[in-house]
């Protein structure tokens, strides 16, 4: 048997089904990996021992039954969980540790998953590197001062660092499926209103959703089968019928129509990444898929209606973090100063940022231009998928534009970093579910993947499709654990 | 309904140097909406609990905290939209409206902007010269503020988040009110029917009603509107009352000296009864007001509406003209008797006590003038009346049968006070049925007359006034007991 550590979440639940592996010798292994991996910093908050607690509590009293039994977990730090710190990557939130659970993380408590720590990630999920975490730069585990993507970076490296069987992120304008494509792993951002955002600290709230994060495609299918579900505490959560995604699953995709959207072909887009689309859908076909040309024309506003309309919520989103109640509070002369100081010590320079796009937009006298504006565009775009699921049951594209890139490489450049999220980001726009999956690697090796993008609710095509393609694929990652020598 | 007013004695006028003003009044008024728990959580919202009891992770807004409509005020609100006569809307909007202050832990104020539930409306006033129709601009439902206070801390500010989170209605008039005397009628017809509904208690001391108000002024007869001045979450009407004036007159002054009106939010020094600049409209906010993502679109069907209009209970308006026509009541009577629902309540219960034989009148005249008298002594409500609306009937009709006199019956009023006691027992007790046989009646009165006789004498000769001397001696020789009536029948035909 391989180690623990190295299996995907599928085969160690069966590891622990059938008494091989116990729970408290999962822990001890992720735990005493992550011992020794303190250099890729993808912990910002480490739960070991209670885990390995909870784990020996699961021993003494399986229960098989569960979907996650005894599994530890990672998670990124945006979740609210309780009694344990969460952070959001932020200086604001350093020593803020929550007296209640996010319905996400709740629900993977429930069936079972026992919490290993939470994982780094961009400032309140700002960013497309990490590089914006108040708790410093994630190591990709691929190469050494490769970024792990953003914003759930330190989810990807941990998964890639097989540091946590499965991880969920957020994805606000890609932040799961980016990561999974920069380290070789998968990620699916489900449909707006699938996962409760209860206790998730908040981005830009018309955006947000939580997802799974894996090594496999079956994996995600078992993660979202757990977390996704109708909340009543999250007035956008939607009560639809959720499917038993992994056992559904299935490699039968004969006959299913794929749409190409010609737009995005962007201009300066590399070659490798047009021979990776190219690639993928040749596999497409080799499943038995029909491959069909469409158009989504107003692709190309999606970025810049993403920036307006997403900075804006956050402007908003962000003003409770005062240093009234709670988090960081720096003192002031009165109370605008406090304001100021906190404020101004609590925040980064991408969130400051964002904060000044969202208040400059939504501000009187610009906000028909440039909100109201983006809303109407954010519709349109909406409609170009409607009108192109008339036509295909899926549509297929690369994840992003590029491999990941060098620490510090983008980090003075604002607009190169968020072109990362040209692809990802109008399927936020638009609500839909869409999945990253490893499909190559670049000239440096570099990990490349494809993305696929579902219907609304329609999550279980799109997990059959990447399930489909994932085996012809056949990709592996090729981890040389080098942040331990 | 009455006529419209034609006439309106109730207007305010200023007059300067030949010039004659009028004030043009629009009230904003922010009412608390009854409810047990707040608009998006389900913390309590009971008054006076210690500070910081009543707070829920929403209220205090902790991250990834999320609001959840509550549709118990959204009933509410629609209620009020129907009592005043306002179109409810399907679909309404709740926006952010973004500032930061210490006491609003989101650092936003959810609200309804651009599409409030209820739309366009009207109250109708009594006001003593007839009826005067205010027309309502919206209605929207907000979440109220903490509370800051600055008085106990000597350096620091301190938060109470109680009212955190607790449903408001902010209901806008639109500038149709002239005077003082209107706004308190207005306010007090709002009230009114909200307590009716029971969608707002109206208690301006604990807050639940307050009112920004609208001020500007200009000659009387012009149709423009002059600019005007917000004074801001003023608590009483009759702290209204004295900034309206105060405010119109500054402003009278300010144009006669040739000068120009700031368009401006003020603040009313309650002490120094004077209204101050709180900011300039260059100073003002910018609230960046956008749909709150948090929450969809607020839908209601029309069976929904409908079904809330089924429950409505007869409103104050409705429940004059029964008064007036099932009742006879006069119409000023019952402008008082409906004004507050507990006393309509009252008044009805002593009604239907009184049974077949009642007498409308002497109701109300108990009502309006004994019981209310009582009332604002022991500056009670209604609801907590000493004497029970069984009880009053009963004294009622002890008069109306000629058991007991109208003095006797203010004797026996007082002696009920003490307890709601059944005045028929104070009468069997204290003996006071009033003597109404002729025969004992003419004994008593012979003997007054033998007793007075040179007085007899001088009223023969035409001294009448004396008359009343014989009524009061016969009176007091029955201990007030005997008939008045019949006294007057027996002494003028035995003199």
């Amino acid at each position: 048997m391989s180690e623990i550590t190295s299996l995907t979440l599928y085969e160690l639940i069966k590891n622990i089904k059938e008494k091989k592996i116990s729970s408290n010798e999962a822990a001890k292994s992720f735990v005493d990996r992550a011992e020794k991996s303190k250099k890729i910093n993808v912990y910002v908050t480490e739960n070991f021992e209670n885990c390995l607690k909870l784990s020996k509590e699961f021993d003494d009293k399986p229960n098989f039954d569960l979907k996650l039994p005894g599994i530890p977990i990672a998670v990124k730090d945006l979740f609210c969980t309780n009694e344990v710190r969460t952070t959001a990557g932020s200086n604001i939130l350093n020593n803020f540790v929550p007296t209640y659970e996010s319905t996400v993380t709740q629900n993977i408590w429930n069936e079972g998953g026992i919490l290993l720590g939470k994982l780094n990630c961009d400032e309140f999920a700002m960013g497309s590197s990490n590089e914006t975490s108040f708790f410093g730069n994630v190591q990709n585990p691929i190469a050494e001062d490769l970024v792990p993507g953003g914003s759930s970076g330190g989810s990807s490296a941990a998964l890639a660092a097989n540091l946590t069987p499965v991880t969920i992120g957020t994805d606000t304008g890609g932040s799961i499926r980016q990561p999974a494509s920069f380290t070789g792993t998968v990620g699916l951002k489900p449909t707006y209103g699938s996962c409760s955002r209860y206790g998730i600290v908040a981005f830009a709230s018309s955006l947000d959703q939580a997802g799974p994060m894996s090594k496999d495609v079956k994996d995600s299918s078992i993660l979202l089968e757990v977390i996704s579900s109708f909340d009543k505490k999250d007035s956008t959560s939607i009560d639809f019928k959720r499917n038993n995604y992994s056992s559904e699953l299935t490699r039968n995709i004969k006959g299913l129509k794929i749409g190409i959207p010609k737009e995005y072909r962007v201009d300066g887009m590399p070659d490798e990444i047009e021979k990776l689309w190219k690639k993928g859908i040749e596999y497409a076909k080799d499943c038995g898929a029909e491959i069909i040309d469409i158009s989504l024309p107003h692709t190309s506003y999606a970025l810049p209606t993403y920036y307006i309309v997403a900075p804006a919520e956050a402007s908003s989103n962000l003003a409770r973090y005062d240093g009234v109640k709670y988090g960081l509070r720096s003192s002031g002369k009165n109370l605008i100063d406090m304001y100021e100081k906190t404020r101004s010590e609590g925040f980064g320079e991408e969130v400051k940022r964002r904060v000044m796009i969202g208040t400059y937009v939504l501000s009187s006298g610009y906000y028909d231009a440039y909100y109201l504006k983006a809303q109407k565009v954010r519709q349109l775009i909406k409609q170009d998928f409607d009108q192109a699921y008339n036509k295909v049951d899926a549509i297929l594209t690369p994840s992003t534009p590029s491999s990941a890139f060098k620490i510090g490489e983008k980090s003075n450049d604002p607009v190169s970093m968020y072109l990362n999220d040209i692809f990802t980001v109008p399927v936020n726009l638009a609500g839909l579910p869409g999945i990253s999956i490893p499909a190559g690697v670049d000239k440096n090796n570099y990990p490349l993947g494809l993305q696929i993008i579902g219907k609304p609710f329609d999550e279980q095509t799109v997990l059959n499709i990447a399930y489909s393609m994932e085996e012809k694929i056949n990709y592996k990652n090729n981890i040389t654990d080098w942040w331990m020598k | 309904m009455d006529e419209i007013m034609s006439k309106n004695n109730s207007e305010y006028l200023i007059e300067r140097n030949d010039n004659v003003y009028e004030v043009v009044i629009g009230l904003e008024v922010h009412a608390q909406v009854t409810s047990n728990s707040k608009l998006f959580s389900s913390s309590s919202t009971k008054f006076g609990a210690e500070p910081n009891t009543q707070v829920s992770l929403v209220d205090a807004a902790f991250p990834g905290m999320l609001p959840v409509i509550n549709e118990f005020c959204v009933k509410q609100a629609i209620k009020t939209g129907i009592g005043l006569k306002a179109k409810i809307n399907n679909k309404s909007v709740f926006d952010r409206k973004n500032y930061f202050y210490a006491d609003l832990p989101q650092g936003y104020q959810i609200s309804q902007y651009k599409y409030p539930i209820v739309g366009e409306g009207n109250v109708i006033l009594d006001m003593p010269e007839g009826q005067k129709q205010v027309g309502i601009e919206r209605l929207h439902l907000e979440q109220d503020a903490g509370k800051s206070i600055h008085d106990i801390d000597p350096s620091n500010t301190l938060v109470d988040l109680n009212r955190s989170g607790v449903a408001l209605m902010e209901i806008v008039s639109k500038p149709d009110l002239r005077s003082p005397d209107e706004v308190n009628a207005y306010i007090k017809k709002l009230r009114s029917i909200m307590r009716y509904l029971g969608t707002c208690d109206g208690n301006m001391q604990e807050g639940s009603l307050r009112a920004d108000v609208n001020v500007s002024v200009r000659i009387k007869g012009s149709t423009d509107l002059g600019t005007r001045c917000e004074i801001k979450n003023v608590n009483s009407i009759k702290f209204m009352q004295m900034a309206i004036i105060y405010e119109a007159n500054r402003q009278v002054d300010l144009i006669e000296e040739g000068q120009e009106i700031d368009q401006e939010t003020r603040l009313f020094d309650t002490k120094k009864n004077e209204t101050r600049s709180m900011r300039s409209k260059e100073d003002a906010h910018d609230y960046r007001y956008f749909p709150d993502p948090d929450l969809l679109p607020l839908e209601v069907t029309n069976e929904f509406i409908d079904k809330l209009k089924s429950e409505i209970p007869e409103l104050p308006d409705d429940k004059k003209k029964r008064f007036i026509d099932e009742f006879k009541v006069s119409p000023y009577d019952a402008t008082i008797l409906v004004s507050d629902i507990d006393t309509a309540k009252y008044f009805e219960e002593v009604i239907a006590k009184m049974g077949k034989n009642r007498d409308m009148k002497l109701a109300v005249n108990w009502i309006t003038g004994e019981l209310f008298a009582v009332l604002n002594e022991k500056n009670i409500e209604i609801a907590q009346s000493p004497i029970s609306a069984k009880n009053l009937a009963k004294l009622i009709n002890l008069i109306k049968n000629g058991t007991i006199s109208g003095k006797i019956a203010k004797t026996i009023f007082e002696l009920m006070l003490d307890g709601d006691i059944d005045p028929q027992i104070i009468v069997e007790e204290k003996g006071l049925k009033q003597e109404s046989d002729p025969k004992a009646l003419e004994a008593l009165i012979d003997k007054i007359i033998n007793d007075n006789r040179e007085k007899a004498i001088e009223y023969k000769q035409g001294k009448e006034k004396l008359f009343g001397f014989f009524v009061g001696q016969a009176m007091k020789a029955s201990g007030g007991k005997a008939n008045p009536q019949l006294i007057n029948e027996i002494l003028k035909k035995k003199l």
